[in-house]
């Protein structure tokens, strides 16, 4: 028994480290979804054909932002909790792109509530909502990218200079993230809207796709130029093998997609966009694991104490399966707009 | 460059954003209890008067709550920019609390708030109902673990500093309920629901005095009495029970508050005084003997340590724990006193012909975030030069980002949320205006024609 118990404690800060980095990790993919068709709409928005079709989109993810930025509420908190060096480092790393979207979150989200509530000062809301949107999706490429690239550290602190996140790469992964999550929310109204918002989405999610298409050949071939480590892992010859599904179904989902959109599916889009946005995912994941902060900082080494980890784990394990359980809920129950705004 | 001390615009960025996030929770928790005692005598009465002061007010509360959100994200990233060596040192007992809060309030309230919002007309009332419960429980849930998290940082117990100064947990139990968590929750808690009733109590007043939505007026007005009547007093024992706690584990935050300078025995309550940190005195004081004793440790004799007795590096500057102080107890009397005479009006059946007791209501209605802010300020100053108290300085919590950064999202922060704020308070006096809209009698299904009668139209203008 306590020989059982002796073994446990040895594994607990091995194995915790890799399950708090897969809860993050699913908690980051969901807000790239969700808050992507979310952040999405934004940029489409100033785009669209008519006033009306602005409120329909508007609309649309009205009962759902809130609930899509807890997510990254979860991403920024859970960071905090489960590998406080990772949090304490990238989060002055990146000051200001992270108080930039923040802004553009602010911005965009008031006016869901300001926007109906206005008239003459609409136009103001819809500035804010369009320019918020493509603000906090810029950044939030931008972070990635510079995740990608890595943080100076020196003695568990970040050492490097304010505009050390801003290089051509990440300049280049904020307008991929930017076309990613047009691609996500064009595939969003082509389930939700009517007939001819649908068939504006249709065209739009052609040309993101050929934008996204093309970032995910460009970042397949920079990114393991960044660092060595990356190209060993994808080009050693056994492991070529082992990870080839990766962007071998990565062109199949590309091609689905396009055959999917020519064809006027109704659900496929967003799903085939989703799917591409978990295989990118997937492929970052192979690139960077198990580096928490590139190029030097391990889950493991950034991981917050195993008595920590333990007593979130024992709250998380029943809580997201109930919480995702709601959120599905709710979707379902106010799937259909109403044909009035029974709100406002 | 002119030299920017990233400290102090750390400190005054995470005062200017916190304390405007916290005017929203402090309106929104109160608000999401009443709306659900509104909507619960809805369904047990049918008093349509119930359903459209519901109506009414939920639109009132979305606005709130969407500035609550947006201005609450980024409290949970400015742990990191700006406090990223607090985050790193404390990260193993602050980072698991506010975790909780996400996991098992933000994501509650988040998710039943499109449904309370937007489901009225789409899913059975049941559900709708138990929504806006869910998202009444997520509002107090929350409070419980960010006061959980704040109380550890003012009585931090339950850990230990590892040798690299990076703090482990014991006890988890110790943590959450550390020594001043139940003071601070429940002082928190009854200040929501004083600040809640206070707007809505002033606003039912209002409605009353301009001859507008007269009977919605009333239900708001008596129902914000009836909590004021007795949560006011109250709050009164609470906070003394809360500051005998404090003397006992921040006795330098007491003698800040009271601007002590010496320890004495039978020490005066002062009530004026202009404290001096570089002479270590106070100047034009106006004191009342022995009193302060008394309030503070319940007997005319006691000791209470001054600011003195503490080195200089380990005290908080007075001055505005001192005022801050003052102001807060100032607004909890005149909410005792609005409360009393209330009740008595009610009682003698003069409350809605009172005029001067009207229009004394619709003037306090925003003492109550006064009070939230004040009694923040005392506290949170009050905890200074320490971050978590006793162990960690907010000299050492820090980030390493360069003044200028902060400076320019401080600039940034103020423009955005002044104009955020403004629009906000704009849309909602807006919404106070306008009042409730009257819905017509449901007609019964068999009636249904007789709508097209013009009274009935006429009393839905």
């Amino acid at each position: 028994m306590t020989e059982q118990a002796s073994q446990m404690t040895e594994y607990l800060p091995v194995l915790l480290p890799l399950v708090w980095a897969a809860i993050l990790a699913l908690a980051v993919f969901l807000y790239v979804l969700l808050g992507g068709y979310d952040l999405g709409l934004g940029v489409l928005f100033p785009l669209a054909p008519s006033d009306k079709d602005r409120d329909a989109m508007m609309a649309s993810v009205a009962p759902f932002w809130d609930g899509n930025e807890t997510w990254l509420v979860l991403g920024g908190g859970g960071l905090l909790a489960a590998f406080p060096l990772a949090y304490s480092v990238m989060l002055p790393a990146l000051y200001i792109p992270i108080i930039l979207m923040l802004m553009g979150l602010i911005l965009r989200g008031v006016a869901f509530e300001f926007r109906f509530k206005s008239e003459r000062s609409r136009w103001v809301w819809d500035l804010a909502f369009s320019v918020g949107s493509i603000l906090a999706a810029l950044m939030q490429g931008v972070i990635i990218g510079a995740f990608i690239q890595g943080f100076a550290v020196n003695d568990n602190q970040f050492s490097g200079g304010a505009f050390d996140w801003l290089s051509p790469f990440s300049v280049l992964t904020a307008a991929a993230v930017l076309a990613g999550y047009v691609l996500l929310s064009a595939g969003w109204l082509i389930m939700k809207a009517d007939e001819a918002l649908r068939e504006w989405a249709y065209g739009i999610a052609n040309i993101a796709l050929v934008a996204v298409a093309a970032f995910i050949v460009i970042f397949s071939i920079w990114t393991p130029l960044l660092h060595a480590e990356i190209a060993a892992r994808w080009f050693t010859p056994a492991n070529m093998v082992m990870l080839s599904p990766v962007p071998l179904i990565t062109a199949a989902s590309i091609v689905a997609l396009w055959t999917a959109l020519k064809r006027r599916q109704r659900y496929t889009p967003f799903l085939l966009g989703a799917a591409l946005f978990l295989l990118c995912y997937t492929g970052l994941g192979v690139s960077l694991f198990p580096f928490i902060i590139p190029p030097d900082i391990t889950i493991w080494q950034a991981a917050a104490a195993p008595e920590s980890q333990l007593f979130m784990l024992y709250g998380a394990v029943p809580i997201l399966p109930i919480i995702l359980g709601y959120t599905a809920y709710s979707y379902w129950a106010l799937w259909e707009a109403p044909e009035h705004d029974a709100y406002h | 460059m002119f030299d920017l001390d990233p400290l102090l615009l750390a400190r005054i960025q995470f005062a200017f954003t916190v304390s405007f996030h916290i005017i929203f929770p402090s309106f929104t928790i109160g608000l999401a209890a009443w709306l659900l005692v509104l909507e619960a005598l809805y369904l047990k009465t049918g008093n349509r008067i119930y359903a459209e002061t519901s109506r009414h007010w939920t639109k009132i509360f979305a606005v709130s709550f969407g500035m609550g959100v947006v201005s609450g994200v980024v409290l949970s990233y400015q742990f990191g920019t700006n406090w990223s060596e607090f985050s790193r040192r404390g990260g193993n007992v602050i980072g698991p609390l506010m975790s909780y809060e996400v996991l098992t309030a933000f994501f509650l309230e988040a998710g039943f708030l499109g449904i309370m919002l937007f489901g009225r007309e789409r899913v059975p009332k049941g559900v709708h109902f138990f929504a806006t419960a869910m998202v009444a429980l997520g509002t107090v849930i929350s409070a419980f673990w960010i006061l959980s998290a704040n109380s550890w940082m003012q009585t931090p117990t339950g850990f230990r500093v590892a040798e690299d100064g990076v703090l482990h947990v014991e006890d988890w139990w110790l943590v959450i309920f550390n020594p001043s968590f139940p003071y601070r929750f429940a002082h928190m808690v009854v200040a929501c629901y004083l600040t809640t009733a206070l707007c809505v109590g002033g606003i039912g007043a209002w409605y009353i005095l301009r001859e507008q939505s007269v009977p919605h007026g009333k239900v708001m007005l008596v129902m914000a009495l009836s909590l004021l009547v007795w949560l006011a007093p109250l709050q009164l024992v609470i906070g003394d029970l809360h500051g005998l706690n404090t003397r006992e584990h921040q006795p330098a935050k007491i003698a800040a508050i009271e601007a002590h300078w010496e320890t004495q025995r039978g020490a005066p309550l002062i009530l004026f005084a202009i404290p001096d940190p570089k002479t270590e005195s106070n100047r034009f004081e106006i004191a009342i003997p022995k009193l302060g004793s008394l309030i503070l440790a319940h007997e005319w004799d006691a000791e209470v340590k001054g600011l003195k007795s503490f080195p200089p590096e380990d005290r908080p500057n007075p001055i505005i724990p001192f005022f801050a102080f003052r102001i807060m107890v100032g607004i909890g009397i005149i909410m005792i006193a609005a409360g009393s005479i209330g009740a008595v009006l009610w009682l003698t059946g003069r409350l809605y012909t009172t005029r001067w007791y009207l229009r004394f209501m619709s003037w306090i209605w925003p003492l109550g975030f006064v009070a939230v802010l004040a009694g923040w300020f005392v506290t949170e100053v009050g905890r200074q030069p320490w971050t978590v108290y006793g162990v960690l300085r907010t000299a050492d919590s820090v980030s390493p980002v360069p003044g200028g950064s902060v400076l320019m999202s401080l600039v940034l922060f103020v423009l955005v949320y002044g104009i955020v704020f403004g629009a906000g308070v704009y849309y909602i006096a807006k919404l106070v205006r306008r009042g409730p809209d009257e819905t017509p009698p449901v007609p019964e299904k068999d009636e249904a024609d007789l709508s097209h009668r013009p009274m009935a139209a006429a009393g839905n203008p």
